[in-house]
């Protein structure tokens, strides 16, 4: 028997299917990088909000984990010969380094209060900036290094920006559809309970510590994924990827398209760099264009007074809003007709 | 008959203050016992120590017949001790059904299912909504349980005990902050579990009125102590209660 998707479903497939076309229609190489870039954080984001919006568990160390999925594929590619199998084996490595990474942050500070998962994130991320800057003859210091990526065979290789947008844009939407099963999942469920009141969690019979764990291994994987596809889209990676920018990236993101979504971050990805790409451009008119952290800075504060939820968390909360209107009224009218 | 929950000389002390101290009682299985005593008697804090939210300083507690002293909150609910609470413990940004359905799938086990929709578990839903429709919350199944009444959320306190299906279930004052009207609805509801005579019920209560036909046993906790024990005849009828709490003050019938 087919199953009945949801609306939804059929709506982010069809967004999606868009998104694909694109590039046969605009393929300027800005363009095609800037839509990569949305994609990548876009999966950043979302991982991110695994764990602040789905389970309330806030980390200032997420760069750490895009960094290892980076430096994992461009060492294993520079190292090796420029072929899948060695892109493979970057991505398993990126994998296996940020799994244990994020199991052993997850262990040592889950049971604690909350805010010991924040600061040893915070300090293991620190911590892997500063081997990534020393760890010259491996990383190449602060200013990173470039290596090659496959061939392409035939005329793919010719258009291989257009192939890596395909590429990135088909891990997004497997990784959303994948993470929105997980968030959907009996499992996810509990994780919202975690993020709404844990001790009542408990006082129902779950242990959360095993939940804590493991959403933190799946978002430090997914994160680390997002690593590998940024390094593989820009052929280079330097020490920035370690930045608590990126993570305060992923944060602003979140909370500007809507927190304990997954659609949320994927808009706050766009508007992040769209607006950084043009607003980047505008820098010739005034010199606040070029702060960008200015802005960002005001448009968050606004967006926290104005919408806390979000975008999408605030569009959500009209349509059910209306929905729950229109539920009293029907109430109302059966019961005038009784 | 026999013991289902013994505690030996249970008592907590916050700082130097012992908001329980030395109780030991015997509870029966399938027996409907109230405690009463007036604010701050350490009810609630009693019952903190029975389920698991509190480790006494002194005394042990005892669950068919085995030290469960040292047991966690988590194994306590999954050996069968369910609890509500009497400050409004629920999940507030997600749906009153949800909040339901949570202690649903806790109950039946379905712990780390991450690949299948939480819906197909269709039944859980079903029976969710039948339990709100037991405690009279049906209409509001949809809207997040912050939104709910004072008294709304102690029903869906209830709800969410009824849900667990334990063998246990203590009740913190589950009437306290409902409308008149709702009082009855929901004590027709505890009456019945009562009546299917395989639950053991322990039930706080500020009103002594309410429980005395209800109780099959009585406990007067006052000062942290256990005052008197007994059927609720013998509960009436004891000077020492008398004097200590409804000889306190007659008119007393305001909940918290
Ligand atoms: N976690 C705590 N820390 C410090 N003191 C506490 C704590 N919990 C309870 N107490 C104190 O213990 C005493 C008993 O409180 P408890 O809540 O058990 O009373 P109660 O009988 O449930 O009262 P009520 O009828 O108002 O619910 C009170 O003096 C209270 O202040
Ligand atoms: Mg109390």
């Amino acid at each position: 028997m087919m199953k009945r998707l949801q609306t939804s479903t059929w709506v982010y497939l069809l967004i999606a299917f868009v998104l694909m076309l694109l590039p046969f229609v605009k393929d300027d190489r800005w363009f095609l990088f800037l839509m990569i870039q949305i994609f990548v954080f876009a999966i950043f984001a979302m991982s991110y909000d695994l764990l602040l919006g789905y389970t309330g568990i806030v980390s200032f160390g997420h760069a750490m984990f895009f960094g290892i999925g980076a430096y994992s594929v461009a060492v294993t590619m520079s190292r090796l010969d420029s072929t899948f199998s060695s892109f493979l084996l970057g991505v398993v490595v990126a994998v296996i380094i940020s799994g244990i990474v994020a199991f052993l942050a997850g262990v040592l500070t889950l049971k604690l209060k909350s805010h010991y998962y924040a600061m040893l994130t915070l300090a293991l991320a620190g911590m892997f900036l500063y081997i990534a800057e020393r760890w010259r003859s491996v990383t190449g210091g602060n200013d990173g290094f470039t290596f090659r990526i496959p061939e392409l065979p035939g005329v793919l290789q010719d258009h291989r920006n257009v192939v890596i947008y395909l590429f990135t844009l088909l891990s997004m939407v497997l990784l959303f559809f994948g993470m929105k099963r997980l968030t959907e999942s009996p499992l996810g469920r509990v994780l919202v309970g975690i993020r709404e009141n844990d001790q009542r969690v408990e006082s129902l019979g779950f242990r959360i510590m095993p939940y804590k764990v493991l959403i933190s291994v799946v978002s430090g994987v997914i994160a680390a994924l997002a690593g590998v596809l940024y390094a593989v889209s820009l052929r280079f990676v330097n020490t920035q990827v370690f930045d608590i920018e990126v993570t305060l990236d992923a944060l602003l993101m979140t909370i500007i398209g809507g927190v304990g979504t997954l659609v949320g971050p994927i808009l706050g990805s766009a508007i992040m760099n769209l607006s950084h790409h043009f607003l980047s451009d505008l820098a010739s008119v005034h010199w606040i264009f070029q702060r960008w952290v200015i802005l960002f800075g005001i448009i968050f504060i606004l967006v926290v007074i104005f919408f806390p939820n979000g975008i999408v968390g605030t569009i959500q909360k009209k349509m059910h809003e209306r929905k729950m209107k229109q539920r009293v009224k029907q109430v109302e009218k059966q019961s005038a007709k009784n | 008959m026999e013991t289902i929950i013994k505690t030996e000389d249970l008592s907590i002390a916050f700082g130097g203050h012992w908001a329980v101290s030395d109780v030991s009682i015997d509870i029966k299985r399938n027996i409907f016992t109230s405690v009463i005593g007036p604010n701050g008697a350490g009810k609630t804090t009693f019952f903190n120590l029975l389920s698991g939210q509190l480790s006494p300083t002194k005394g042990r507690v005892f669950y068919k017949g085995e030290d469960i002293t040292k047991h966690s909150v988590i194994q306590r609910t999954r050996n069968g001790i369910g609890r509500s609470f009497q400050i409004t413990n629920v999940f507030p940004n997600i749906t009153v059904l949800e909040n339901v359905r949570l202690a649903i799938q806790s109950r039946e086990q379905v712990r780390f299912d991450l690949f299948r929709h939480f819906k197909s578990y269709r039944q859980f839903e079903e029976e969710a909504m039948n339990l709100l429709e037991t405690v009279l919350l049906a209409e509001k199944a949809e809207i997040p349980a912050a939104s709910l009444s004072h008294g709304e959320k102690r029903k869906l306190e209830i709800a969410m005990l009824l849900a667990l299906n334990t063998e246990v279930l203590l009740l913190d004052e589950p009437t306290a902050g409902m409308s008149l009207e709702e009082v009855p609805a929901i004590l027709n509801v505890i009456k019945n579990i009562k009546e299917q005579e395989d639950r053991t019920v322990v039930l706080i209560e500020h009103k002594m009125d309410m429980v005395l036909d209800l109780s099959d046993r009585m406990m007067v906790l006052f000062n942290g102590e256990l005052l008197a024990e007994g059927t609720p005849e013998e509960i009436m009828a004891n000077e020492t209660v008398q004097a200590a709490y409804i000889g306190g003050d007659p008119n007393d019938s305001t909940t918290t």
